[in-house]
């Protein structure tokens, strides 16, 4: 088999440059405008936590009874840990959970 | 250059959290059908896990290839609110700054982005492109060490990869929970998310779930009085 093909090639490169549009897109928008009225602010302020969450949440919901008691624990232990400890934590009870003979 | 490795620092718990899902995307690549440097060259053009892996599965369903470029364009969409507001974080840089950068923004560039704004402004270039290459380079090199190993990865469940993204993911929304209306908005969006899960499906559920929360931060009433920020707030947040 060749490393690479001339039409798969071209759909990949494609797919890059839409994704490019997108990444770029509510730059493009937002550049028209000089003042930024309060509530669109306000708007834009939201949207880290608000897309985050709008993942998160799903998850929480579809990926099993462990996933559901993982992330609900990380939210509470969230207030306290941050960064790789979080990570280290739901890892670490989502293994047990599992793998654990209960 | 030192902003530069402590962009690259600040990337660490996002490679760690990523990485399985590279090598994940290119053992899905694989067994779809693509080659090691087909699926090598995706991660570094378009640089999005979730659409990269929408991709692979369409892919195996021989569908049409603008049909893949339109999916892809679909879940990537939200990029274009990661845009709108990330202009006034970024307001400093040059144009070829902001094209550049702009390339290599991806969920947790833009919430940690973000967040460095709040604490540390004005974000620098280099932070940011410390942090972003240090991703980008990874995550080719961990779909590239997943598609050349194929199927060697088994259960991703066997152990726990698949609590990483999500707990990361809410970790980061966990650190921006002294900012002005947080609770009502990530109520919001978890409520409009599965709403949406349940009428629509993936990944349709990331744009209502951020639709519901973004108009709620639009409708909350603005803050009077901007608190100082205390700095015992942020000691838990170096990364």
């Amino acid at each position: 088999m060749e490393l690479f093909r001339t039409d798969i090639i071209l759909i990949i490169l494609a797919a890059g440059v839409a994704t490019y549009l997108t990444r770029i897109g509510g730059y493009l928008v937002l550049a028209r405008f000089k003042n930024i009225p309060p509530r669109v602010e306000a708007a834009l302020d939201a949207v880290p936590a608000a897309v985050l969450t709008s993942i998160v949440a799903p998850a929480a919901m579809t990926g099993g009874w462990e996933v559901s008691v993982v992330i609900l624990a990380a939210f509470v232990l969230g207030f306290k840990l941050s960064g790789l400890r979080l990570l280290f934590f739901g890892w670490a009870l989502a293994m047990v959970l599992r793998h654990a003979p209960f | 250059m030192s902003e530069f490795w402590r962009g690259a620092r600040h990337s660490v718990p996002i490679v760690l959290s990523t990485a399985p899902f590279g090598a994940l995307f290119g053992a899905i690549a694989v067994d779809n059908g693509l080659t090691v440097g087909e699926a090598t060259l995706m991660s570094m053009s378009v640089f999005a896990g979730a659409s990269q892996i929408v991709g692979m599965d369409l892919f195996g369903k021989h569908v049409p290839g603008w049909l893949i470029v339109l999916s892809i364009f679909a879940v990537n969409f939200r990029h274009v609110l990661y845009s709108a507001a990330l202009v006034r974080y970024v307001s400093h840089f040059s144009a070829l700054q902001r094209y550049v950068s702009f390339f290599f923004m991806t969920d947790p560039q833009f919430a940690e982005t973000a967040r460095e704004s709040r604490s540390n402004p004005p974000v620098s270039f280099w932070w940011y492109m410390g942090m972003a290459l240090t991703i980008y380079i990874l995550w080719a090199l961990f779909s590239f060490v997943g598609a050349y190993l194929g199927g060697l990865i088994g259960d991703p469940k066997a152990i726990a990869l698949d609590v990483l993204l999500p707990v990361y993911f809410l970790g980061l929304v966990m650190g921006f929970r002294k900012q002005h209306g947080w609770l009502p908005i990530v109520i919001a969006s978890a409520v409009g998310s599965m709403v949406g899960m349940y009428l629509f499906g993936s990944p349709w559920h990331v744009t209502s779930g951020a639709l519901v929360g973004v108009v709620v931060g639009a409708l909350l009433p603005p803050k009077n009085h901007v608190k100082p920020v205390d700095p015992a707030d942020l000691a838990g947040e170096e990364v």
